[in-house]
């Protein structure tokens, strides 16, 4: 596969695609040390995690299916960002990312990984099935392209209700070739609901890369026929994330109905906990690692622009590390879900 | 403290493999996310990434090594400052927990066991039909104007109700149903969709994720199979996969089955499907009252209802009490007529065949029970055993497809709560086992009849 050419571009560089005037994606947003430090805190709280949710897999306490999300923080952290209180959140099922970053406990989804009473689900729903009313997150959905149908759905209730709310539904490359993405785009632009599409485009649709399964591998083009605008910004900086989503967030909020945000990143691991990946190279995962990774990006600004020093970035590498033990210790301790609760949860 | 690298599970089912190769060699550095080694499943060579920063100290496993079992110590990984003398007291990683008690009793993998006993399924039982005051006017109406009524007082009754569907709104309803709805309540509850069954079932789903409470219309339960991901996997799961947290408190409704010369792609009955669902109530009405309390019902439900109509049905008349709100419970059977010798159990329009069966039959001196199921599922057997202790005997009538059929379903429950009440085998009466055809006579074989139904009450009755 030809490299593309935006993803490669430097952390520096616009890698977003103004199609509009009024739209300023990729300009990318002059971070404060304390945008920076909590961008740096919260990505390395989803790779710590992700990383010791493989090893738990590997000792066989996570069953099942388990697709980790390391690689493609920045999308995430970025995003969340621009958002306010009851702005909700859907995505599929490469999910734990998006829960972390919506404030969701550690604890409860790890727990929820090794099927546990303490999970977010009660142990019921699993790595793919999470959910948190509190959080405004809607899942955690494993049937591919759904995500994009509910998070229509969550726009529509935000109109309904008349409030000034924006649903964020996150989907994959390979769930944009799905068709009830194309039905929803068509009622959410005719209805002008206020939902922003992101599509985390990470190249590979399990084993397929974007070329071969894509005649349009330009998604920000995907919403054209429908009126949808849409942009590619470059995923593996948290800052072009944030300030295309904050004109997305606007756009949306202020009724001029859905837009599509192409995220332009790399998951390095398998899709799968069992995916031996053999259809990409090792220089191709070495080189984003080396030259694209979101987390160095940030914790390289912060030493250059001495906004933090090597012990300061060790204390928070420390403290993250310690949720992230915490939240092991727990999800091994924690009991498994009591035998009445196979019942419960069917019915109101 | 030294930590142990452990043999990893890298599928689902993987117990052991060959440690092929080392990537990193005694005394390298290793970070998190370095690829230390490379393993062998059945399926892949995997590599396996280091967690933990650290020095390799000793690799305990060498090279070329088969048949290492899952959570083996394969290395020790000195942290920083370590010598290798510490070697002799590692710690492992994860300190291998106690794990629950229950897990390990069966076998030594940490994903648990099925060691404690299958919990009894929660008997659910349905609340009575409301009494209807000595006096009450009964207004003869049609299931069409019943549906409506029903529709529209839910939705004056509680402002999160709306419907949505295809041609709802100006249209006034491809049948109907919604005549009116869209002068009273406007376009913001009368919600005109495009020719979008998947699409529009998720928005609904969503939507009713936050609380709100749709009523999404099926122009029929056929074009409903391309949404039947978003009603099973969305919409009926939600609740038990969030742990409580949330479900999807809406109706799906529309006409369901065959109507008349409309030929295979739009004759399918769609109530054994739905109720074989966990997180779904399935309620198939046959007289107007009862798809009004029904629908009523339905709409206030917290779970997901799946109401199937019947095209030929809508304008048939019947008496529906006039009170202010006349509301049924789901769940519970109606004896639509007692009796002693046989019971015939029925729903929807299958109760067309079955009335006019027991009217022949009561000349030719069979008292048949005639029982209206009304809800498919929560099933109520309890009504249907109670009649079977009393007769002996009983015959079930559907129009949807005789394999895995309600009728069958019924049979079985019977069979298991009443067998020695049983004074004949049960009798199933369901259309035939083929598409349906277009010809009109084909179409009239295909489908049951008074004459089947006679038939099967008498040969139960061994008459």
């Amino acid at each position: 596969m030809a490299p593309r050419k935006t993803a490669s571009t430097s952390s520096r560089k616009t890698a977003a695609k103004p199609a509009k005037k009024d739209f300023n994606g990729g300009i990318i947003a002059d971070f404060s040390k304390e945008d920076d430090l909590k961008a740096y805190r919260e990505m390395l709280l989803i790779r710590r995690f992700e990383e010791k949710a493989g090893q738990l897999y590997g000792m066989g306490f996570i069953g099942g299916f388990c697709h980790l999300y390391i690689g493609q923080e920045a999308v995430v952290v970025g995003m969340q960002l621009a958002l306010k209180d009851g702005d909700q959140v859907i995505t599929g099922y490469r999910d734990h990312g998006h829960m972390l970053a919506c404030g969701m406990s550690p604890r409860g989804v790890m727990a929820e990984l090794t099927g546990r009473r303490g999970g977010l689900s009660k142990g019921k729903g699993g790595s793919m099935h999470m959910f948190s009313k509190e959080k405004n997150f809607y899942g955690g959905h494993g049937i591919v392209g759904a995500q994009v149908s509910l998070g229509t759905g969550l726009a529509f209730a935000n109109r309904y209700r008349g409030n000034d709310n924006v649903s964020l539904a996150y989907f994959g490359d390979g769930a944009a070739n799905q068709g009830q993405v194309y039905e929803s785009f068509n009622m959410a632009a005719l209805w002008k609901l206020p939902v922003v599409y992101i599509i985390e485009n990470n190249r590979y649709a399990m084993g397929t890369a974007v070329s071969r399964a894509s005649a349009q591998t330009d998604f920000s083009q995907r919403g054209a026929s429908f009126g949808i605008p849409g942009y590619q910004v470059d995923g593996m900086d948290v800052r072009a994330v944030k300030a295309a989503a904050d004109e997305a967030v606007e756009h949306c909020r202020s009724g001029k109905g859905p837009i599509i945000l192409e995220m332009l990143t790399y998951r390095y691991r398998g899709h799968s906990m069992s995916d031996p990946a053999k259809y990409r190279s090792k220089d191709e995962v070495q080189k984003m690692r080396s030259e694209h990774d979101p987390i160095e990006q940030v914790r390289a600004r912060l030493l250059e622009r001495k906004w933090a020093s090597e012990d300061d970035l060790k204390q928070i590498d420390k403290e993250v590390r310690d949720i992230v033990a915490d939240s092991a210790d727990f999800a091994q301790s924690d009991p498994e879900p009591d035998a009445s609760e196979l019942y419960t949860d069917i019915l109101l | 403290m030294p930590i142990e690298i452990l043999m990893p599970a890298l599928s689902p089912t993987m117990e052991e493999g060959t440690l092929s190769k080392w990537v990193k060699n005694e005394g390298d550095a290793v970070k998190s996310g370095d690829v230390i080694a490379e393993i062998e499943t059945d399926k892949a060579t995997m590599e396996v990434e280091a967690v933990d920063e650290g020095v390799i100290g000793k690799i305990l496993i060498p090279a070329g090594s088969e048949g290492v079992k899952v959570n083996t110590p394969i290395a020790v990984l000195l942290q920083d400052g370590e010598s290798a003398d510490a070697m002799a007291a590692p710690k492992t990683a994860e300190k291998p927990a106690e794990a629950p008690k229950v897990e390990e009793a069966e076998k030594p993998t940490r994903q648990g066991s099925a060691a404690a006993p299958v919990p009894a399924a929660p008997k659910v039982e349905a609340a009575a039909d409301p009494d209807i005051p000595a006096g009450t006017e009964m207004v003869m109406t049609t299931v069409r104007e019943a549906l409506r009524d029903a529709m529209a007082e839910e939705m004056r009754r509680d402002e999160s109700v709306f419907v949505m569907g295809e041609e709802v709104a100006e249209y006034q309803g491809a049948y109907k149903i919604t005549q009116g709805l869209l002068q009273e309540f406007g376009a913001r509850r009368v919600i005109d969709t495009p020719i979008t069954e998947h699409g529009f079932a998720g928005v609904g789903v969503g939507a009713a994720m936050t609380g709100l409470k749709p009523i999404v219309e099926f122009m029929t339960f056929n074009f409903a199979m391309q949404a039947i991901d978003q009603i099973i996997n969305s919409a009926a799961k939600t609740l038990y996969m969030s742990g409580g947290q949330m479900g999807a408190p809406m109706v799906f409704r529309g006409p369901n089955g065959a109507a008349a010369r409309v030929a295979a792609q739009h004759s399918q009955c769609y109530a054994a499907w739905y109720s074989q669902i966990p997180g779904l109530k399935v309620v198939m009405p046959y007289t107007a009252a009862d798809a009004k309390g029904l629908l009523k019902a339905a709409i206030r439900d917290p779970n997901p209802v799946i109401f199937l109509e019947n095209e030929i049905l809508y304008g048939q008349s019947f008496e529906v009490p006039k009170m202010d709100d006349f509301v049924l419970p789901i769940g519970k059977a109606r004896i639509h007529k007692k009796g002693n010798d046989a019971t015939i159990v029925s729903f929807g329009i299958g109760m067309t065949y079955a009335v006019k069966a027991v009217a022949e039959l009561e000349k030719e001196g069979i008292d048949v029970e005639l029982i209206d199921l009304r809800t498919i599922r929560p099933m109520d057997i309890p009504t249907i055993v109670e009649s079977v202790r009393k007769t002996g005997r009983l015959v079930t009538v559907e129009e949807g497809y005789p394999q895995s059929s309600v009728g069958t379903e019924i049979a079985t429950r019977v069979m298991q709560q009443a067998f020695d009440y049983l004074d004949a085998p049960i009798l199933t009466i369901a259309g035939k086992d083929v598409p349906m055809p277009y010809a009109a006579n084909l179409e009239k074989l295909a489908l049951p009849n008074v004459g089947e139904v006679v038939q099967a009450v008498k040969t139960v009755c061994y008459k």
